[in-house]
């Protein structure tokens, strides 16, 4: 249990809960009360038939054949980007939907980058009557325009953070301060392994059913539940905590983790927090921080607004800072063409979000009888845009 | 004099001269990047009894877009923590008043807990105001040094704040403890409704050890006097804000203290 969060809410020096004394209640409440109620067989069963029957799972895993003849390796693609609403982000917001339910709230917010977590909010609160708003930075709605409407249709309020970047980090922002105005009635769905404990664990642990799933589907396909290498890419982190979850303490498994470049980690535009960043407070946590020498938090860039985020869930900050997971800088160039390359070799148009983990295959060498899981953490149907303005294909 | 020969800290000692104590907030490094000492000068001689003020910080999350605005004009103006503690160094030439600092735990931990606290000790700073250091990481990683420096950690109470903390808060305070008025941001909401009121006497009848000041929400001669009837005063931080966005002369800012006052 060396790389789990510890009693006191932290993942080796980073982690914690530095919030408002406004929002201590909400915190403690949920610190007191996620774990019996998601250790519940009651909540269990409710979870799990949602995620068979309104989530499709379990997602596949795919023997990528095309891919591994190229790169002269065994790699199995984990199809999260088959999930309803189009990515692994709602395997989380079905978890926090229930336990939000449990806890008697009837409102929910979130914030969201890219829009997927916005969108799998969107659906759950559909699912439940529930009402939603969703803080998302300008400069994202713009990039992200079909998650705008499709979170209208599915009928909740977006909000845009106008604020600093116009990012994920302000709309972060803004979600924070909705909930401080409104502590009681509303339950605030953090969309990754990021903000005050317990929501790393929480998240972690609802995106867990990921690598639940990977060992299950090793077994049958490769004899054996655990492969040699996992790779997935990392914004906030939530992807990759469940796909690494439960394999954190396999040391026979390496743990691989791709971050956004941008333009390039020495350019001044990029999101490339482990290399970057510093220890810092950020949305009440410790962790690694990408900030100017006076502690001002730094305005990070990406092509992907999932990505587009200075800080970096605590438990990655913990696996960096231990040198338990191996950390690649991939820039918004390499993640495109990486993006194009499976959509040509294997017929399937990853976000740009995953395409970034994608590219480790051009950076890293793997042995040919290695076993290489990838998590495809979303579908590219909301990037086309991009792909059309900046794709070579 | 207090315990041990030391010299009362200020905040302590205006707390037994006086009453209705009006604390004033102000971002340091605006209007412009050298008004920190003007405008500390100035709410002095206006009648301000205590003062509060804010590091700029890039992401301030329990600040409301007036004090957000200020934040980022200030470090537009090129306000850091080094150039604030350089334009303070001669602050106690000008000012006598208690003197705290507000900010988030960012930027003092890049600047170094330790070299935070011997600066504010140097330049005459009396308290800190730090909203996202919560009471357990204050009890083991900050207490000592901030007590090293003779700095009071000045705790947030809401109405949402359960006695048993709220005792807990008390016991861990020495100067004042900063009750926001109700569930919001700074600058969220306008004047004192009854539920406040009621919050309010709630919290005047725990006979809590320390003194209690309430923010959030005041913004006027009428919500400070109402204030003033259930706790030992109160702070304004967004109003202020406004005033000096629209006028932060001398004169501008002597006649919203009296306004306040009155």
């Amino acid at each position: 249990m060396k790389y789990q969060v510890d009693d006191k809410g932290y993942y080796g020096k980073f982690g914690g809960a530095y919030i408002p004394e406004m929002l201590y209640p909400n915190i403690e409440e949920l610190r007191l009360s996620y774990l019996s109620i998601i250790d519940s067989d009651e909540f269990k069963n409710e979870f799990e038939e949602l995620l068979k029957n309104f989530v499709g799972r379990p997602t596949p895993l795919y023997s990528a054949q095309r891919l591994s003849e190229k790169y002269q390796t065994k790699i199995f693609l984990k199809r999260e980007d088959l999930c309803h609403t189009g990515a692994h982000k709602v395997n989380n917001t079905i978890g926090q939907i229930l336990l939000a339910k449990r806890l008697g709230k009837e409102k929910i917010i979130a914030e969201t980058g890219a829009g997927q977590h916005g969108v799998a909010t969107a659906a759950v609160c559909a699912l439940m009557g529930m009402e939603c708003v969703v803080y998302m930075g300008e400069v994202d709605m713009n990039r992200q325009k079909p998650n705008v409407e499709r979170m209208k249709i599915l009928g909740a309020k977006v909000r845009p953070a106008k604020s600093g970047s116009k990012t994920l980090k302000d709309a972060t922002n803004e979600a924070m301060r909705h909930w401080i105005n409104n502590p009681v009635e509303t339950h605030y769905i953090i969309g990754s392994v990021v903000g005050p404990h317990p929501y790393p664990d929480m998240v972690a642990r609802f995106q867990s059913v990921i690598s639940a799933e990977i060992q299950i589907q090793l077994q049958e396909q490769e004899g054996k539940n655990a492969p040699d290498h996992i790779i997935a890419c990392v914004g906030g982190g939530s992807n990759a905590a469940g796909a690494f979850y439960h394999f954190l303490d396999n040391n026979d498994t390496n743990l691989i983790a791709a971050e956004a470049a941008g333009l390039g980690v020495s350019t001044g535009r990029s999101a490339a927090t482990t290399q970057l960043g510093k220890s810092g407070v950020l949305h009440g946590s410790k962790t690694l921080l990408m900030q100017t020498d006076d502690g001002q938090v730094a305005e990070p860039y990406s092509i992907s607004a999932g990505l587009d985020y200075p800080g970096i869930g605590p438990m990655h900050a913990h696996l960096f800072d231990t040198g338990r997971a191996e950390f690649f800088d991939v820039t918004d160039e390499e993640a495109m063409q990486a993006g194009i390359e499976l959509s040509k070799l294997e017929g399937i148009i990853p976000a740009i979000e995953t395409s970034h983990a994608l590219a480790i295959f051009g950076k890293r060498r793997f042995g040919n009888e290695e076993v290489v899981v990838l998590n495809l953490s979303g579908r590219g149907d909301k990037d086309l845009e991009t792909y059309i303005k900046q794709g070579k294909y | 004099m207090g315990i041990q020969g030391r010299v009362m800290n200020r905040i302590n000692y205006i707390f037994n001269q006086k009453k209705d104590i009006l604390n004033v907030y102000f971002t340091a490094g605006y209007p412009t990047f050298d008004d920190t000492i003007r405008v500390a000068g100035s709410l002095q001689d206006a009648g301000a009894d205590m003062l509060e003020i804010g590091i700029p910080f890039s992401d301030p999350l329990a600040d409301g877009p007036t004090i957000q605005e200020s934040s980022s004009k200030a470090i537009e103006n090129g306000m850091t923590i080094h150039k604030l503690f350089h334009e303070l160094k001669d602050l106690r030439k000008h000012v006598e008043l208690p003197v705290l600092m507000m900010g988030y735990l960012n930027p003092i931990i890049r600047y170094g807990i330790s070299e935070f606290c011997e600066a504010c000790q140097r330049v005459g700073i009396d308290g800190l105001i730090v909203p996202d250091l919560p009471i357990q990481e204050y009890l083991d990683d900050y207490r000592e040094v901030f007590m090293e420096h003779e700095l009071h950690n000045i705790f947030l109470i809401s109405p949402n704040t359960s006695e048993e903390r709220i005792c807990q808060i008390d016991e861990w305070s020495d100067g004042f403890i900063y009750m926001v008025s109700s569930s919001s941001i700074t600058g969220a909401k306008k004047g004192l409704e009854s539920r406040q009121l009621d919050y309010f006497n709630r919290i005047d009848k725990m006979n809590l050890k320390n003194a209690r000041l309430i923010g959030f929400g005041i913004s006027d001669h009428a919500s400070f006097s109402k204030a003033c009837e259930y706790a030992h005063g109160a702070i304004i931080g967004s109003a202020f804000i406004n005033q000096l966005k629209n006028d932060a002369s001398q004169e501008a800012i002597k006649n919203f203290i009296k306004s306040i006052k009155n």
